[in-house]
């Protein structure tokens, strides 16, 4: 802010004497997976600044310009995730005409912005986007107004240019100065005109994440990285598997090993509180060879998982109900019928979960790395008893999170152990163990898919019956919802979810298609599952993906021409074709040595488009494949960070091929066996693809949720690839060479 | 038990008093202030914890901290030589590789240990470098981007 003429103001009386403009508004629904703060040193913050008073309208959000030249945008709703702030900024600095560096956004902290209860959806700037560009409509619509009363010129004589708004008589004042000494407050009033995209010149640049440059010099910046005064460090020592009961425990065997200050059994949860990490860490090790437990044994073990699905499920539920259905596809030219099946998987976060507490004078303060600050203030007063008045929750960076982790287990379980050590602070973290075998999965699925073909290939209706445990078990304010809330001495009760659009999320085809009909089995499964990037999602698109294959095939239509034959929304034929001009593929490999398959998906049936080519390479006498490229083509609407779409394409698509090659969650009737890296293997760089993303960018279009496109359509186009090569269907993730009969390829 | 320990950091001779038995990666962390160094699994199996020691990418979750006095050490702080950023450390950003980012310091350090012993890798002892490396946000393609980069920009590593 350089060359910007600010007001001298002390510092001291900042909040007192200088002026602002305050726009409240509402984010639209949405969710991210990194909550961040803004807190550049990671040091704890200890004030809390004043907070806007939100009157009677329930507003979440706020974007304030002050006289020190900063932009805040504040918002209680979520946090948001790190790829997309940086969009968020570019949409804000876009529409006020300011520099992109005086920009910030403060998100996740319950102490610094007005809540507003919590709502999910899709990580993309679909929702917030759209509410920030008004918010900042509004904001240079009122300063321009303030200009137009100073000078007396009609707004319409007046131009603005980077914070500078300008007149006809070569006079020109910044937004900083024409703020001095006023508070100014208002809401989105919807009369702002927002600029024509035309003329963007910060939107549709791929600008750089700022906080790359801190992460490769080693900066303080995760929620691992906070270092307190006064801090003390524990581990939870969690039972050995689902419903365990702790039957002995020696704590004074514990109690001598140095450093240990306390042992804290409550029922069946267990912490060790030590003044030094690596003491903990000993201690724990201990801890799990002498204690012991009683739990029941699981009755559903892997082999069985699918047929127990289908016996022990709920009756099922109509979602979408079509007379007749069976009776259309079996008069159809040529139908088919299949099901498909998709194990447990693993978010497996990078960094286990950590988490830090602190219970002070009445107070507790949490810095969590969870993905609502406000759900997770409501749960730890269920969990605690303790008035939310008294909780303060500060989001955190923490490892990448792709839906609900161990990230809110982990910090109830530092707030249980914080409110036993006053004024100290207590930091928590996980073990790669406790990680992956405590976090909720992404649930198994079957999917039983049935439908017809004309003569012409054409679709004439589609059955889908699935079966599936819920996906969404986050704590919204139940106690019972913790792992360590279950295992007290007076312990909680946890309530599972039935199912919900997230069961079913692209369940129902997109195609054109007369007659389609969704049933749904609840199936209480034997593992705990919750929120994974694209929920039910990543299943339904492999399957109902893998399917649409085999229908082409049996119409012996060109799988890219059949899909076009069935479309008829234009930006779906776009994305499709344009991946087939990019792949080259008329001129493909035909030889046999390589497998092609696509699949295509419009997320939620809502959001961004994306088309996916799958290149495998097949080689029979070594009996095994190899994923070696995937390529892309995503239409998220308008596109307002090119590099960071593709960026998080990418990664989708990347993550998506390792969830369907190559894993699968290990249990027997003794718990979760998938403890580590190597009996939990995810995608390293030896079996890595080449990524290749295309966008078309849509302007004149909304922008779209991106984050989650990618990963039910590269599932499909794999197996749809293995099918191409080998002349085999497989029809239950994950795809390993194993499960081919190589003597029939 | 504790122990007096000399380690050459970062170009700097430091001292600390601990338990020579402790794992390097907590020292590091507890005692150094360090974050480049961060927790993975704690089992030598994701690469998070990764430490130039003398020029070879080594975890230090499990390692105890007395086996490495007398070693040239450096963490991805150190790096940065007068103000100016490592070739590798401009390559990550000119190639945005990052998602969540947790594991960018197992990459950078294998990155920079492949570069000093081979600084014209090809893209397959690009993957065999780094496949020690975890990264769950799916970044790979981007990594190696960013080695192969780093490798064309005729700097010294
Ligand atoms: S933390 Fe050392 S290798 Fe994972
Ligand atoms: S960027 Fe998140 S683990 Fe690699």
């Amino acid at each position: 802010m350089k060359n910007l003429k600010l007001p001298k103001t002390d510092r001291r009386d900042f909040l007192k004497t200088t002026g602002h403009l305050l726009i409240g508004f509402n984010l639209f629904p949405f969710i991210s997976c990194n909550s961040t703060s803004e807190e550049s040193n990671v040091q704890a913050p200890t004030t809390i600044p004043l907070r806007p008073n939100n009157g009677n309208e329930m507003l979440d959000s706020w974007i304030r310009l002050d006289v020190s030249g900063q932009v805040t945008i504040m918002t209680g709703k979520q946090e948001l995730g790190q790829g997309i702030r940086i969009a968020l900024i570019q949409i804000a600095a876009e529409e006020l005409d300011v520099d992109i560096a005086s920009c910030q956004i403060i998100d996740g902290d319950t102490g610094q912005t007005p809540n507003e209860g919590y709502t999910a959806g899709s990580n993309s700037v679909e929702g917030s986007g759209r509410a920030i560009r008004e918010a900042a409509a509004e904001a240079r619509y009122q300063l321009l107004n303030l200009a137009s009363q100073k000078w007396n010129l009609s707004v319409s004589e007046l131009t603005v240019e980077n914070g500078y708004i300008k007149n006809k008589n070569q006079e020109s004042i910044s937004y900083w100065e024409l703020l001095d000494g006023k508070f100014l407050e208002g809401k989105v009033t919807g009369q702002a005109p927002i600029k024509d995209p035309k003329i963007h010149r910060i939107v549709g640049r791929s600008l750089h994440r700022p906080d790359i440059e801190k992460l490769v010099r080693g900066g303080a910046h995760f929620v691992h990285d906070i270092r307190l005064p006064n801090i003390l460090h524990a581990r939870v020592m969690h039972p050995p598997t689902y419903n365990a009961k702790l039957s002995k425990i020696d704590p004074q065997s514990i109690l001598v090993l140095p450093g240990i200050l306390e042992l804290v059994v409550d029922g069946s949860f267990v912490a060790v509180i030590a003044e030094r990490e690596y003491q903990a860490v000993i201690a724990l090790r201990k801890l799990k060879e002498e204690t012991e437990w009683t739990f029941p044994k699981i009755a559903t073990v892997p082999e069985n998982l699918y047929r127990q699905m289908k016996t022990n499920a709920n009756s099922p539920e109509m979602v979408k109900e079509s007379p007749g259905i069976g009776s259309k596809i079996n008069a159809s030219a040529k139908k088919l019928e299949a099901e498909y099946h998709r194990p447990y998987h693993m978010h497996g976060t990078a960094g286990p979960s950590c988490a830090l507490a602190e219970w002070k004078d009445g107070q507790l303060t949490v810095w969590s790395p969870t993905q609502g600050v406000y759900p997770l203030r409501n749960s730890l007063s269920d969990l605690l008893g303790l008035d939310i008045e008294k909780i303060r929750c500060i989001g955190m960076p923490g490892s990448g999170c792709y839906g609900h982790n161990g990230a809110d287990d982990a910090s109830a379980e530092a707030a249980l152990i914080a409110m036993r050590f006053p004024d100290k602070s207590v930091r928590l973290q996980w073990t790669r163990e406790d990680e992956h075998q405590w976090e909720p999965f992404g649930s198994a699925m079957a999917i039983k898919l049935a439908a017809g073909l004309d003569a012409y290939g054409k679709i004439t209706a589609w059955d889908t019956h699935l079966w599936s445990d819920t996906h969404n078990t986050r704590p919204n304010g139940k106690g019972g919802h913790y792992i360590s809330g279950r295992h007290l001495e007076q312990p909680f009760q946890f309530e599972k979810g039935r199912f919900s659009e997230g069961t079913y999320r692209n369940a129902t085809p997109y195609y054109n298609i007369p007659f389609k009909r969704l049933q749904i089995n609840n199936y209480d499964g034997p593992l705990r599952t919750s929120a994974l990037r694209g929920l039910g999602a990543y299943g339904n698109i492999f399957a109902l993906e893998s399917f649409i294959d085999e229908l082409a095939v049996i119409a012996k239509i060109d799988p890219f021409d059949f899909r076009l034959k069935n479309l008829d929304d234009k930006r779906a034929i776009d994305v499709l074709t344009l991946l087939k001009e990019k792949t080259g593929w008329e001129s493909r490999n035909k030889n046999g040595s390589i497998g092609y398959g696509i699949a295509f998906a419009k997320y939620k049936n809502s959001a961004s488009y994306f088309a996916v080519l799958a290149e495998v390479n097949i080689d029979s006498s070594a009996e095994t494949f190899k994923l070696t490229k995937l390529t892309g083509v995503i239409d998220s609407g308008q596109v307002i960070n090119p590099d960071g779409l593709i960026n998080q394409t990418e990664g989708g698509m990347i993550q998506s091929a390792s969830w369907t090659l190559l894993e699968e969650v290990m249990f027997d009737e003794n718990g979760v066996q998938s403890k580590d890296w190597s009996s939990y293997p995810i995608m390293r760089f030896n079996d890595t693809p080449e990524v290749e993303v295309h966008i078309i960018n849509r302007q004149e279009e909304k922008p779209l949720g991106a984050g989650e496109a990618a990963q039910g359509p590269v599932a499909a186009a794999i197996a749809n690839a293995i099918f191409d090569g080998t002349g085999q269907r497989l029809r239950q993730l994950p795809l390993k060479p194993e499960k081919i009969d190589w003597k029939k390829v | 038990m504790k122990e007096q320990i000399r380690l050459k950091l970062n170009g700097k001779s430091q001292s600390v008093e601990v338990d020579p038995n402790e794992p390097f990666l907590y020292v590091l962390r507890s005692d150094l202030e360090l974050n480049g160094p961060r927790f993975g699994c704690g089992l030598q199996q994701c690469g998070s914890c990764m430490v130039l020691v003398d020029d070879i990418a080594e975890p230090t979750c499990i390692k105890p901290v007395s086996e490495f006095k007398n070693k040239k050490l450096e963490t991805i702080e150190g790096l940065e030589k007068d103000g100016k950023l490592h070739p590798i450390q401009k390559a990550f950003i000119e190639e945005q590789a990052a998602q969540c980012g947790y594991c960018l310091n197992g990459m950078l350090i294998s990155a920079v240990a492949l570069l000093r012993k081979n600084p014209n890798p090809s893209e397959a002892e690009i993957k065999e470098a780094l496949n020690p490396v975890i990264c769950r946000c799916g970044t790979h393609s981007r990594f190696i981007k960013a080695v192969k980069r780093a490798a064309n920009s005729s700097e010294t590593f």
